[in-house]
């Protein structure tokens, strides 16, 4: 048998060759330049973007003692999309957590989003993050991220530190800067200066292997921006006499506020009941927050810029300065008093009469004012009581009062000054001085806030002008931000009207029928008017406000003492004690002293609930 | 002496250059893929690229041996080579060690072996002396079935160490027996019952069913000259419907079930990329980001940062698509096409029968291996775990490739001396 050739048959099989050569080159063809989706698949799941938290910033007392620092912690964090089968069980008992909690926060995140990070577990303590550390390579998907908790070295200033917290839906569509699970300013100063102290976060663009673990910066960081650490602020809080104001009004509803009188900073902002700000930080900040919410006694509310109350005798003085400046009295004006048989109006007590004005003050009698406030009303000088009302309404506001001050004071109330358009509505047109007498002795509708009346005890130590409360005095990295704090605003009266307000308000210490003579100090010179605040809600208001020393005032200081009685018994020696605190460094009333401190007017009421 | 020199010069260089640069090219593949980013020694027996190196060393030692040995020793002894080999496949079935799944493997200390790799050119070397004696005849029925016995020993045994990718490669041999003289009809209904196969399963029986019968009645209908051969016609369509309705039956109970998911997969009737889609789809990934020149060498972010299993072995050509993008691609694949049709040419510069035999045996085998890894790699294939040749990491399949390859080489050089 012949062997038949089939060498051509060489070329069927080089031709089957070629053709699966071009088959595999047109397939890969497809997959590496025609279709762009396997290179956006390479980027989704070999890249990560980890985001760089800035440190806040630190937060200092106008001593530079350090009030809000920051604590790292870690949460955990998760990407669904990249969880793979692993031991939940082991996960789990390395975390301390039950299954079922497994289970709701994956559900969690998945709701979120599959491809986004979501917080896992928050806030673990290094301690907390060491058995699962060694071994996170068995669990892709998760990976820790370094957060920073705020600190709180002395328990003092809840209310205006404020809190941070986590982000809410409305942030996250109020502000593309934040994603789920960042730390937000919920409250306070945190809240107000949030833009400075959170810095600008950055990020970097890194390899991931399989495992998830962090292989490097992708392209040598080309797409990397760095973060930009939050600002240090200082605030003009004085952090011992915070501290002592806390003590002092301990047990006690109420508020302080003390004011540099000349610059306007804010010395201390007392707002009791308190808390201690370390409560609302970390895993336990929202248990604790519903706690504090649900108190009674409300101590998450900031009574001194957001308690509003009848500023009772204190007032006579705005109405002493509006009247010596319309003329309608004078220094030596005289007017008579029946005491407690005064009408329409009267007075607490019986004393001398007639009477002139700086005893008035002194004496705090109520018929003097109401006189003339009546005078006021009725000036001559306009064309009716309305248009006269309109003047002493355009006067009062001129104190600052009825406004909020919009600086950097969180949850501020305007207070409430009547107007005529109001007392038009209220009273159908027809009301006369008789109608409104209750706002002579600052009672009825007027309604202030204790940072006002700290502001109005500053207006009249400084003689005509206030600087806008407030707290920010210095913030790192931009030296021009407080200036908008230091513009004085004129309360324009006579100087020689407020030299009268001044004498009288320092007679009240040094008079022997002062209402405020029990607390007169030999080295410090005080100027101060009580007031008793009558209110709906129970036993009057304790209202006192003051400044020290009486020819260079430092401080001016506005003190209320919630259902407490007489302005003398308990706002007066309060703020006695704080003007001695700041001034001296010390005090030397330890009789008084302990009296204050020792004061319990909450527990010992009766309880508002039946 | 002269004789010495004119020997190296009887060396066809050009398939050992070729063969050179596969290796080089397969070494910095996988350096790439396991080397961490601290710069060791390339000589490190602890990283794969370090082992691989002295696995080069060992098979360039081994190519050498087998140039300077007789040319006569291999046709001698090739049923010698091919029974030992296949005494060491039923011990690998007894003694050997398991690995994925593959009972495979003789372990001797650190190194493991694979009979398997060396089954293919022993395979080859009994197929040539068989065939290229003068008595056979691929027309003849006994030639075909000692042929076909030649070949399913080996691949039966390998089967059964449930290495499925290594026994598949002895269909390559099907060529050899079309060069010498099988009728092309065999490869073309092989390939179209593949087909049909394939069809079936994606699209089921009953619609193919119909496809068929339609399909033949159009051709009958519009194709005068086939109504002389209706006979013919028709027995093939009730061939092929017969056919089509053991599909799902072989589908479903032959096949088991991780080749079947593999099957599924590739067909795009199943989304898996957790399970079986897996290494398919990272492998895809990091082929398709490559896109036209690559990330650039070493920069490979899947493949360095072990996204894509088996990157140094069965998925090395991962490395290349994602390092080195379209144009890296198209070079190993030209290099891969231009050593095929050397040994092509060469085969048909043979004197000798066994030669020529010999040498097809070796293109087919190396033209399986690089169509069917590739195109398991880039999801044109259910993935069967077969190596790349020279480029894969692996002692056993360097060497069994290259020992295939200068064996032919060898021959080749010698083919002057033949009478």
């Amino acid at each position: 048998m012949y062997r038949k050739d089939y060498s051509a048959r060489k070329y069927v099989i080089i031709a089957g060759f070629a053709l699966v050569a071009v088959v595999l080159l047109v397939r890969l063809f497809y997959l590496q330049v025609y279709t762009n989706q396997y290179k956006l698949s390479a980027r989704d799941i070999a890249l990560r973007r980890v985001i760089e938290f800035p440190a806040r910033g630190r937060i200092y007392d106008r001593h530079h003692n350090l009030l809000v620092y920051n604590d790292a912690v870690y949460d955990l964090m998760v990407i669904p999309r990249q969880v793979k089968r692993m031991d939940t069980l082991k996960f789990c008992r390395l975390l301390q957590i039950d299954k079922a909690f497994f289970i709701k926060m994956l559900a969690k995140a998945k709701h979120y989003s599959y491809y986004k990070p979501s917080v896992f577990l928050k806030q673990l303590s290094k301690k907390d993050k060491g058995p699962i550390e060694e071994v996170m390579y068995e669990f892709p998907g998760f990976y820790f991220q370094t957060r920073t908790l705020r600190r709180y070295p002395y328990p003092i200033a809840a209310q205006v530190l404020g809190s941070v917290g986590e982000v809410n839906q409305r942030d996250l569509k109020r502000d593309s800067y934040y994603r789920s699970g960042d730390y937000i300013g919920k409250s306070g100063i945190e809240w107000f200066y949030e833009k400075e102290l959170r810095g600008i976060k950055g990020s970097r663009l890194v390899e991931v292997d399989v495992h998830n673990n962090v292989r490097g910066s992708f392209q040598n960081g080309k797409f990397d921006t760095l973060a930009v650490p939050g600002a240090d602020l200082t605030l003009s809080i004085d952090e011992k006499l915070q501290a002592y104001g806390q003590l002092l009004m301990q047990n006690k509803k109420g508020s302080i506020v003390a004011i540099a009188p000349e610059s306007g900073e804010i010395l201390a902002f007392v707002s009791t009941p308190t808390y201690d700000p370390n409560l609302l930080v970390g895993r336990q900040r929202s248990e604790n927050y519903s706690k504090l919410l649900l108190d009674s006694l409300k101590p998450l509310m900031n009574r001194a810029s957001s308690g509003t109350y009848p500023p009772g005798s204190t007032f006579k003085l705005v109405e002493t300065l509006i009247g010596l400046q319309e003329h309608v009295v004078t220094a030596n004006t005289w007017f008579t008093c029946q005491g407690p048989d005064s009408k329409p109006i009267a007075c607490s007590h019986y004393h001398v009469s007639p009477l002139q004005m700086r005893l008035a003050i002194t004496l705090s009698c109520n018929s003097y004012f109401w006189k003339t406030f009546r005078a006021i009303i009725n000036n001559p000088k306009y064309a009716n009581t309305h248009d006269a009302f309109d003047a002493w309404h355009k006067k009062v506001i001129s104190f600052g009062l009825g406004h909020r001050f919009n600086t950097d004071i969180p949850f501020e109330k305007p207070g409430f000054i009547p107007s005529r358009a109001y007392y038009d509505k209220v009273y159908h047109g027809s009301w006369n001085a008789l109608t409104i007498r209750s706002l002579s002795i600052g009672q009825g509708e007027v309604l202030v806030t204790p940072v006002q009346l700290a502001n109005l005890a500053a207006i009249i130590a400084n003689s005509g002008y206030y600087v806008k409360p407030h707290f920010l005095i210095g913030m790192s990295g931009d030296d021009t931000l407080s200036e908008k704090y230091h513009k004085k605003q004129i309360v324009p009266f006579n100087q020689s009207y407020y030299k009268v307000a001044r004498e009288a308000m320092s007679e009240v210490f040094t008079s022997e029928e002062g209402t405020a003579r029990f607390y007169r100090m030999d080295s410090i010179s005080q100027a101060g008017k009580t007031g008793t605040s009558q209110n709906p809600h129970g036993k009057d208001h304790s209202v006192f406000m003051a400044f020290a020393p009486v020819a260079h005032p430092k401080i001016a200081i506005a003190v209320i003492v919630e259902n407490a009685g007489y302005g003398a018994t308990w706002a007066a020696p309060i703020a006695s004690l704080m003007i001695e605190k700041y001034l001296r460094g010390k005090t030397k009333r330890p009789q008084l002293e302990k009296r204050i401190i020792d004061g319990d007017l909450i527990h010992n009421q009766k309880p508002e609930k039946p | 002496m002269r004789k010495q020199e004119n020997f190296w010069r009887s060396v066809d260089w050009l398939t050992v250059f070729l063969y050179l640069g596969l290796v080089v090219y397969g070494w910095l593949s996988i350096y790439s893929a396991s080397g961490s980013s601290e710069s060791v020694s390339i000589f490190t027996l602890s990283e794969r690229y370090g082992k691989q190196l002295l696995w080069i060393g060992l098979a360039l030692l081994l190519a050498f041996i087998i140039l300077v040995i007789d040319a006569k020793f291999f046709s001698s002894f090739a049923y010698v080579f091919y029974f030992l080999i296949l005494f060491s496949l039923i011990g690998v079935l007894l003694f050997g060690k398991t690995v994925a799944g593959s009972r495979s493997w003789f372990q001797i200390g650190s190194f493991a072996l694979q009979p398997a790799e060396f089954a293919k050119f022993a395979t080859a070397l009994a197929l040539a002396k068989y065939l290229g004696k003068l008595q056979t005849d691929m027309r003849l029925f006994k030639t075909k079935a000692v042929a076909i016995t030649i070949l399913s020993f080996p691949a039966l045994l390998i089967l059964m160490q449930n290495d499925t990718g290594s026994a598949l490669v002895y269909f390559s041999f099907i060529l050899v027996l079309y060069r010498e003289g099988l009728s092309g009809w065999i490869i073309v209904i092989g390939l179209l019952l593949a087909a049909l196969f394939i069809i079936t399963i994606k699209f089921g029986e009953f619609y193919v069913a119909i496809g068929l019968v339609v399909l033949a009645v159009l051709l009958f209908a519009l194709f005068r000259s086939l109504r002389h051969q209706w006979k013919i016609w028709l027995s093939s369509l009730l061939v092929s419907l017969v056919f089509v309705s053991m599909v799902d039956y072989a589908f479903q109970r032959v096949l088991e079930s991780h080749q079947r998911i593999r099957i599924e997969v590739m067909l795009g009737m199943k989304e898996d990329p957790h399970g079986a889609g897996y290494n398919v789809n990272q492998a895809k990934i990091a082929i398709g980001s490559g896109g036209l020149i690559g990330k650039g060498y070493r920069k490979g972010m899947l493949t360095r940062n072990h996204f894509v299993p088996e990157q140094s072995t069965d998925f090395i050509f991962c490395t290349v698509g994602e390092e080195r993008g379209f144009l890296g691609s198209m070079v190993l694949i030209l290099l891969f096409l231009a050593l095929l049709i050397r040994i092509i040419q060469l085969s048909e510069r043979q004197r000798s029968a066994f030669s020529r035999i010999y040498g097809y045996g070796v293109a087919s085998i190396l033209f399986f291996h690089f169509a069917i890894n590739l195109a398991m790699t880039i999801g044109l294939f259910p993935v069967v775990g077969i190596p790349l040749p020279f480029f894969s990491y692996g002692g056993s399949s360097l060497w069994s490739f290259t020992i295939l390859l200068f064996i032919f080489i060898k021959q080749d050089a010698n083919r002057l001396n033949v009478l």
